[in-house]
């Protein structure tokens, strides 16, 4: 890290996320794009990367880096698209930061970009469930998403007696925080009922357990320490960023982490991977911080990463849930817009969306947006961000922080 | 989905674009005439011998000659020791169950099956293994249960595969 240059994120931009019939990929695209480079004050011929974040496969348009540069207006601008399944957002940052802080460009804006509503919801099933290991788990076995996470669900309901209850917990949660979040697609709350009599998707994840297909857009800048001090006062720096990969085929889990489907072992290892880099103690994690988002794609998901990120000791993450320690005002606020959950899950964007809402956290501008009761109290100046891809197949943990970084 | 295609074929008729309106939002929608279908074809020359074995009734791993590294899905080479020498053992099919799923929503190309679990099991060989689980019912499994790993034939199509068998 020595030789490499500071990054700041110095502007940041969202769309709304939803069911998007009314906007194609690069009309989406734009929202976000233009309210980032509103929000940096910059013109659009300052760009000089972009880096697009999108997973494809059930939208129209097969090129959508060179499709977005051209509607954005950055051509004739180098451009790629950066895919790392859900953690696609967050691994498109980690590629701009490391142009950024290379000294390849100044400054670079990643744009998360994801079209899911142009395919019908049966064709996505079939899409994301050989998200595995095609012949192994797909082939003869049917995997689905939800599938893949539940496996992980009974295994935790096995080992440490959770209930299908303290997951709806989490589900309460993250729509409470979206009915205040205007970009967020679900805008009703709702109750841990709501959640129980709700059909089964995955058992034992009912659909309430499920985050929704999302259409979406979310944008965020980077730009060298230099450049960033003379066209911002608030920069947000990316402190430190952690990636780890796990093993394609879920019967190969536990290679480095004896965890037995109750976490994910990438998880575990990005995260050491950047709080050794933040100068955070793995223990100490949750009061380091004073807001997260996690990849709360199921709820279980969310509960796996409060134990993978350090928050608490494993087994502990339902006793978070119960004592409602990760409301805000709690040890750790965590997904305080909604999260993939309620927020919405537009696969490409979620890692750039992560991103934009603790920004705007750190930059004590979310209660605005939202409500006060969704912004964290900054005491620390620092944020994280946990992106997963696939079943904890790629792990992104990227952290904030108001302060410079040190090295 | 089919339904979506016959209003825009009707729209074609009617108005000469596919444009129908999305009946939730009454958002127009372009449907594109040029659908894609996808059937796959892998080579499975590396580990043939895997295939041979369903259809003699046994499941085989595979184990590297030089490090003893056991791998199951079986693979040909092995990345610690940069060598291709690897001996077949057939997997004794002792097993205890790790976890499990109930699919209820389903890909489409497993609609015509009933709601399947899905369980992992540790192996006695010390490899773990993804398959169906013959139990109709999640409630019946238990925590570590044992299971022991059998090829099957998957009906309609006949086509050879392996499951657990719950023997508790």
């Amino acid at each position: 890290m020595s030789n490499l240059r500071k990054v700041a994120i110095i502007g940041v931009g969202h769309s709304r996320f939803g069911n998007r019939y009314d906007a194609r990929m690069d009309e989406l695209a734009w929202e976000s794009f233009s309210e980032a480079i509103k929000d940096a004050n910059l013109t659009t011929k300052d760009i000089e990367f972009l880096v697009v974040g999108c997973a494809g496969g059930w939208s129209a348009e097969a090129l959508p880096a060179t499709l977005c540069s051209e509607y954005c207006g950055t051509l004739p601008k180098g451009s790629m698209r950066v895919e790392a399944a859900c953690a696609t957002g967050s691994a498109a940052v980690a590629v701009a930061y490391n142009m950024v802080a290379s000294g390849y460009v100044d400054i670079a804006m990643t744009l998360g970009v994801e079209k899911m509503y142009e395919s019908p919801t049966p064709v996505q099933v079939e899409l994301i469930g050989r998200a595995g290991n095609f012949f192994w788990e797909f082939e003869n076995f049917g995997m689905t998403f939800p599938g893949y996470y539940a496996l992980h669900a009974t295994s935790y309901m096995w080992k440490h007696g959770l209930r299908e209850d303290d997951l709806a917990e989490i589900a309460v949660k993250n729509h409470y925080y979206a009915s205040m979040n205007p970009k967020a697609q679900f805008k009703q709350e709702i109750t841990v009922e709501t959640v129980k009599q709700s059909r089964y998707i995955a058992w034992p994840l009912k659909l309430f357990d499920c985050c929704p297909l999302t259409d979406g857009s979310a944008a965020v800048i980077l730009a060298s320490e230099e450049l960033a001090k003379k066209i911002t006062d608030t920069p947000v720096w990316i402190n430190a960023i952690g990636a780890s990969t796990g093993t394609i085929n879920l019967s190969k889990r536990d290679m480095f982490h004896k965890l037995e489907y109750t976490g994910l072992e990438s998880a575990v290892e990005a995260a050491k991977q950047a709080y050794k880099k933040a100068g955070i103690e793995y223990e100490r994690a949750a009061e380091s911080l004073d807001v997260a988002c996690v990849h709360d794609c199921f709820t279980i998901a969310e509960l796996m990463a409060y134990e993978d990120l350090g928050f608490c000791k494993r087994g502990e993450g339902i006793k978070l849930i119960r004592e409602k320690q990760t409301y805000n005002g709690g040890l750790i606020p965590v997904n305080i817009d909604g999260g993939l959950k309620a927020k919405g899950h537009p696969i490409g964007a979620t890692g750039t969306s992560m991103i934009y809402s603790l920004t705007k956290q750190l930059r004590q501008e979310y209660g605005k947006i939202a409500s006060p009761k969704a912004q964290a109290t900054i005491k620390n100046g620092k944020a994280l961000a946990h992106n997963i891809g696939g079943t904890g197949h790629y792990a992104y943990i990227t952290i904030l922080s108001l302060e410079k970084p040190s090295r | 989905m089919s339904e979506l295609i016959e209003n825009a074929k009707k729209a074609v008729t009617e108005k000469g674009l596919p444009v129908i309106e999305d009946a939730k939002t009454k958002i127009p929608l372009y449907i594109s005439m040029r659908e894609l279908p996808l059937r796959f074809q892998f080579g499975i020359s590396k580990v043939q011998r895997f295939f041979e074995g369903l259809r003699d009734g046994k499941v085989y791993m595979t184990k590297c000659k030089r490090c003893g590294e056991k791998f199951f899905p079986p693979q040909a080479d092995c990345p610690k020791c940069l060598t291709s020498d690897m001996e077949w053992v057939e997997l004794s099919g002792e097993g205890e169950l790790l976890t499990c799923t109930m699919i209820f929503v389903k890909p489409p190309t497993f609609a015509h099956y009933k709601d399947y679990i899905v369980g992992i099991a540790q192996m006695k060989e010390g490899v773990k293994v993804l398959a169906w689980l013959a139990v109709d019912d999640p409630k019946k499994v238990k925590p570590r249960m044992k299971v022991r790993l059998t090829t099957a034939k998957r009906e309609p199509e006949g086509v050879i595969t392996y499951h657990f068998v719950p023997l508790e």
